[in-house]
C-alpha cells in the first residue's frame, strides 16, 4: 500500500479491496483488448507516418469541433430542463423526467434517418443537433441530481441583498453546480466525439470523424496501422478533454450543504417562468423527431395501419430476425439488467474509492485517484470497433473463450455504463461535508452507522438516478452490442437495425413499431426506477 | 498473484450472480458446429432442424458484421478461430481471406452441381454459395408518370436528362456502394472510371453513407417514398417491392450489374473439420439453396434451383453482369476508394 503513502491500515486495506473490482474489470475488458489491437497496428511500423498525414489532423479537428459544438448545445438546452427537474413544483415534472430519457435509447440509425427526413441537407449542423438530441438528458439528469439537493438559502440571501435573479444564479448557484455541469459536459463530449451512426448517416460521404474512419480502417480495410494511429489521436483528444474537465472540477470543488428536494422545490415565479418556457421549447424540439417516428410507425403508402405493431409478434419478412420483436424486447431488458447490476457494483465502489483517494493526505494517492478517474472514463472515448476487435484477439485466453459468448454483451454494456455511474454518484459523494461524518463519529456512531445515517441517505438519490440512467444507456447501447450480440438473442436496437437493413414494407413498418416499443419499455423502466427512488429517499 | 485470483473470483461472482443469459450458451457439444457468417445470414428454422435430424449436427450461428468485417474477423482470429466454418466472404474480400490462410481445402461433393462455375481458388478452399448481384434500380412508375424513357446503361445515368435523379452509396462505408464502384471500374477501365464519376457528379449524383438511407429514404420506389427514382441496390430488390396488383413497382437495370459471389469454407484450425465440411455440403444442398432467395435476397449458386415465382418476373438473374478477378479487387480496392473520395471532392 505504498501508493497511499502511509502504513498499511484498515482503511488502506479497505480501499485496496474496493479497487480490485473496478481495476480488474477495466484491465481485463478494456485495457488489455484495446492494447492488443493497437499493438497489432504498431507491429509493421508506419504509425508515425500515418500520424504525420494532414488528413489525420483534419479528422481530429472536425471530431473535436463537432463534439464541442454538440456539447455546448446539449449543455445550453439541458440547463433549463435541469432547473425544472430540480426546483420546480408543477404538475407534469415527473413526466418530463421520464420523457427526457427516451431519446437516449433510440438507435442512432433510426434517429439519423429521422433527422435526415426532417432536414435532408443539414450537413454538420444536423450532426451537432442530432448529437445534442441524444445528450440533453445527460445534462438534465446529472445537473438536476445535484441542483435538487443544493441548499437554496445562499441564493435567497443573495437575492435579499439585492442581487438580480440572474446575478444570484451566476455567482451563487452556478459555481455550486459546476461539478455536475462539467461532469455532464465531459460525458457528453465523449459520447459525441465517438458518435458513429449519426455522423455516418448525416455526414453522408462528406463529413468524417476519427470514429467513422477508425471503423472504416478496422472493419473494412483491415488497415490496423492507420486505425492504430487514429485511435492514438482519439485517445489523446479524449484524455485532453478529461484533463480539462478535471481541472475545471478541481477549481470549483468544495463541500456543499445538501438538502432534500422537498425543501427546495417550489412553484415558479416571475422570471423563472422564462426558464420554464425555455425548458418547454427544448422538450418540444426533443419530441419532434420522436413524434415523426411514431407517425412513421403507423403510416404506410396505403394509409394508416397497425401492421408494424402486429408484426412485432413475428420475425419480419421471411425470417429477417431469428426471434420475434417481443423476444428481442425481453432480451433487451435482461441484458440491460445484468449490465446495470454489474456497472452499479463497479461504479459505486469506484466512486467511493476515488473520493477516499481524493481526501487522503498523500499526494501520490491523489494522483492515483485522478489517473483512475480518467481511466474509468476512457471506455466512452474509445471506438466500439476497437474494443470489439480487441476482444476477438484476446478473450480466447480467458477460460471458456468468451469471444462469442452472450455474456460479453452485458460486460461490454457495463463498460459504457460505469463512467456514467461514476460521474453521477461521484459529485454527490464528494460534496458531502466530511464534518457531518466527524460530528456523527464524535457523537459515538460506529463507522457503519455513519455510513448508514450520513452517506447512504445523501447519496441514495444519486445512486438510484445513476442506476436508472445506466439502465437506459444499456438498453440503447448499440455500437458494442451490435458487434457482440448473437442472432439468437438480439437486443431491440440490434433487431431494429437488422429490420431497417432489409427491403420490404413489413420490415420497415416493424422497425418503426419496434422503436415505439423500445421507447415504451424505456419509459416504463424509468418510471419504475424513479418510483423506487422517490420511495426510498423521500423521508430524510 | 493473490491479486489476480481476487480479480478473477470477483468477476466470476459478479457474472454468475448477475447474468440471466448464462443459460443459452449452447456450445461445446461434440456435434455442434459453429458457423461464422455476416449479418445478412438467414435461414428457415425448419431447414436447419432437418439438417440436424439427418446428421446430428447442430449449427451454432455467430454473426460478425458485413462481408468485410466478417473477413477481417476471420483474419484476426485465424490462430484460434471463433468457429468451424464460415459463410459470407464474398468475391470482394476472398483474396484477403485466401492469402491470409484462413480457410482449409475442402471439396464438397455438391460443388460440381453448379457452384464450381464461380470457383475462385484452385485449392478448393472456398465454395460458392450464392450470387448477390448489385444493380442500379429504378422506380418504373416515376418514369411513366414523368413521361421520361427509363435509363438503361451506365452512360444514361450521366445524361443530363436524368439530372439529380440518382442516389448511390459511399463505397467506403457500404458494400453495394463498393460493388457499384467496382462495376464502373470494370466498365470504364483504370483510365476511364474517374472521368465517369466526374460526369455523375456534374449530373447531380447524391451519395449516401449506406443502403438504408439510399434505398429506404432517398429512393422513390421503396416504402420511404423519397425524391430520387434511381438507386444503387440489388438485382433482387424488385422482388420485395411487389404492388397489390402483383406487379413489381421497381426494376433492376441489367446492364449495370456487378456480380458478387458469396463463399463458404472450412476454417483452418477447426477441430471439427469433417463436420464443418458437412455444413458446407448443407449450404450447397438443394434444400438450403432453395431458401436463399426468400431469406437472403440472393441467387443460388447451384444449378437448377428454381427461383420463387415473383423473382422470375421481378428479379431474374442478370444474364451478363460485370465482375473483376478477386486479386485485382484486392490490389485496387483501397486505392480506388481513395481516388473516388478525391474525385467526388469528399
Amino acid at each position: 500500500m505504498a501508493l497511499l503513502a502511509r502504513p498499511v491500515s484498515r482503511t488502506g486495506l479497505g480501499l485496496a479491496a474496493l479497487a480490485v473490482l473496478p481495476l480488474g474489470f477495466l484491465v481485463v475488458f478494456f485495457a488489455w483488448p484495446v492494447g492488443a489491437i493497437l499493438r497489432l497496428g504498431f507491429v509493421d511500423g508506419g504509425v508515425v507516418a500515418a500520424l504525420a498525414e494532414g488528413e489525420t489532423w483534419r479528422l481530429a479537428w472536425f471530431t473535436v469541433a463537432q463534439a464541442a459544438g454538440s456539447t455546448l448545445v446539449a449543455v445550453l438546452a439541458g440547463m433549463p430542463v435541469a432547473f425544472v427537474l430540480a426546483r420546480v413544483r408543477l404538475p407534469g415534472v415527473a413526466v418530463v423526467r421520464t420523457l427526457l430519457l427516451v431519446p437516449f435509447v433510440l438507435p442512432t440509425v433510426v434517429v439519423g434517418l429521422a433527422f435526415r427526413a426532417l432536414w435532408p441537407d443539414g450537413g454538420w449542423l444536423s450532426i451537432v443537433l442530432a448529437n445534442a438530441f441524444f445528450n440533453v438528458a445527460v445534462v438534465g439528469r446529472t445537473v438536476s441530481g445535484l441542483w435538487a439537493l443544493l441548499d437554496s438559502r445562499a441564493e435567497d440571501a443573495a437575492r435579499a441583498l439585492g442581487a438580480s435573479r440572474w446575478r444570484a444564479f451566476r455567482t451563487v448557484t452556478l459555481p455550486a453546480l459546476m461539478p455536475a455541469v462539467t461532469s455532464a459536459a465531459a460525458v457528453v463530449f465523449l459520447f459525441c466525439a465517438t458518435s458513429f451512426g449519426v455522423v455516418l448517416i448525416l455526414g453522408g460521404a462528406r463529413y468524417r470523424t476519427l470514429e467513422t474512419e477508425i471503423y472504416l480502417r478496422t472493419e473494412n480495410l483491415l488497415d490496423l496501422t492507420g486505425a492504430a494511429a487514429l485511435s492514438l489521436v482519439q485517445i489523446a483528444a479524449v484524455l485532453g478533454a478529461l484533463v480539462l474537465g478535471a481541472a475545471a472540477r478541481r477549481r470549483r470543488e468544495g463541500a456543499l450543504r445538501l438538502r432534500s428536494r422537498r425543501e427546495t422545490a417550489h412553484r415558479p415565479s416571475g422570471g423563472e417562468w422564462t426558464v420554464v418556457g425555455a425548458a418547454v421549447v427544448v422538450l418540444g424540439l426533443l419530441l419532434t423527431p420522436i413524434a415523426a417516428l411514431l407517425l412513421r410507425s403507423v403510416s404506410t403508402p396505403d394509409g394508416w395501419s397497425l401492421d408494424g405493431y402486429r408484426a412485432l409478434s413475428g420475425t419480419g419478412n421471411d425470417g429477417t430476425l431469428q426471434v420475434s420483436g417481443w423476444e428481442a424486447a425481453m432480451n433487451s431488458l435482461r441484458t440491460a439488467t445484468d449490465a446495470t447490476v454489474l456497472a452499479m457494483i463497479i461504479g459505486v465502489s469506484a466512486s467511493v474509492l476515488l473520493v477516499a483517494l481524493r481526501r487522503s493526505p498523500g499526494r501520490l494517492a491523489r494522483g492515483v485517484g485522478e489517473s483512475m478517474d480518467a481511466a474509468l472514463m476512457l471506455p466512452l472515448g474509445v471506438s466500439a470497433v476497437t474494443v470489439g476487435f480487441g476482444y476477438l484477439i484476446t478473450l480466447d485466453a480467458l477460460p471458456g473463450d468468451l469471444r462469442t459468448s452472450p455474456l460479453l454483451v452485458p460486460l461490454a454494456q457495463a463498460l459504457v455504463v460505469i463512467p456514467l455511474v461514476v460521474r453521477t454518484v461521484l459529485p454527490v459523494v464528494r460534496s458531502i461535508d466530511d464534518r457531518l461524518r466527524q460530528a456523527a463519529a464524535t457523537l459515538g456512531a460506529s463507522p457503519a452507522r455513519v455510513w448508514r445515517e450520513i452517506d447512504v441517505p445523501l447519496t441514495s438519490r444519486a445512486v438510484v438516478a445513476a442506476a436508472g440512467f445506466g439502465y437506459v444507456v444499456a438498453l440503447g447501447e448499440f455500437g458494442a452490442t451490435s458487434f457482440l450480440a448473437r442472432p439468437q438473442s438480439p437486443t431491440l436496437p440490434v433487431a431494429i437495425a437488422s429490420l431497417i437493413a432489409r427491403p420490404g414494407q413489413l420490415n420497415s413498418q416493424m422497425a418503426y413499431a419496434a422503436c415505439a416499443l423500445l421507447m415504451l419499455v424505456t419509459a416504463a423502466a424509468v418510471i419504475v426506477i424513479d418510483r423506487l427512488a422517490a420511495g426510498r429517499v423521500g423521508e430524510f | 498473484m493473490r491479486f489476480r485470483i481476487g480479480v478473477l473470483a470477483g468477476l466470476v461472482a459478479v457474472l454468475t450472480a448477475g447474468c440471466t443469459l448464462a443459460g443459452d450458451n449452447a456450445e461445446d457439444g461434440a456435434s455442434t458446429v459453429t458457423l461464422v457468417t455476416h449479418d445478412s445470414f438467414a435461414a428457415p428454422q425448419q431447414v436447419l432442424d432437418a439438417f440436424e435430424q439427418q446428421t446430428g449436427i447442430t449449427i451454432n450461428v455467430v454473426k460478425q458484421g458485413d462481408a468485410g468485417a466478417l473477413t477481417n474477423t476471420l483474419v484476426l482470429t485465424k490462430a484460434n478461430p471463433i468457429g468451424d466454418v464460415a459463410f459470407g466472404v464474398d468475391s470482394t474480400f476472398a483474396s484477403r481471406a485466401l492469402s491470409e490462410g484462413v480457410f482449409a481445402p475442402y471439396t464438397s461433393p455438391e460443388a460440381d452441381r453448379g457452384p464450381q462455375r464461380y470457383a475462385v481458388d484452385s485449392e478448393h478452399r472456398l465454395s460458392a454459395v450464392d450470387l448477390g448481384d448489385v444493380c442500379v434500380n429504378i422506380d418504373a412508375g416515376w418514369f411513366a408518370e414523368h413521361g421520361l424513357p427509363e435509363p438503361v446503361t451506365y452512360d444514361d445515368l450521366a445524361d443530363p436528362r436524368y439530372r439529380d435523379l440518382l442516389v448511390v452509396e459511399n463505397p467506403a462505408t457500404s458494400s453495394p456502394g463498393l460493388a457499384f464502384l467496382l462495376g464502373t471500374v470494370a466498365r470504364y477501365g483504370e483510365q476511364g472510371w474517374q472521368d465517369y464519376w466526374t460526369r455523375l457528379k456534374d449530373n447531380g449524383v447524391r451519395v449516401s453513407a449506406g443502403w438504408e438511407e439510399a434505398y429506404g429514404q432517398d429512393f422513390s420506389g421503396s416504402s420511404g417514398q423519397g425524391p430520387r427514382p434511381i438507386v444503387v441496390s440489388y438485382a433482387s430488390s424488385p422482388a420485395a417491392e411487389i404492388g397489390d396488383d402483383g406487379k413489381p413497382r421497381t426494376k433492376a437495370l441489367l446492364d449495370t450489374c456487378y456480380r458478387q459471389v458469396e463463399y463458404a469454407g472450412v476454417l483452418a484450425g477447426s477441430p471439427n473439420a469433417d463436420k464443418a465440411g458437412k455444413v458446407v455440403d448443407f449450404l450447397l444442398s438443394q434444400q438450403f439453396q432453395a431458401t436463399v432467395p426468400d431469406n437472403m435476397y440472393v441467387y443460388p449458386a447451384r444449378a437448377g434451383v428454381a427461383l420463387p415465382q415473383t423473382w422470375t418476373v421481378a428479379a431474374p438473374l442478370p444474364p451478363d453482369p460485370a465482375s473483376l478477378p478477386a486479386d485485382v479487387v484486392q490490389a485496387g480496392r483501397e486505392r480506388w476508394i481513395e481516388q473516388w473520395r478525391s474525385s467526388l471532392g469528399q
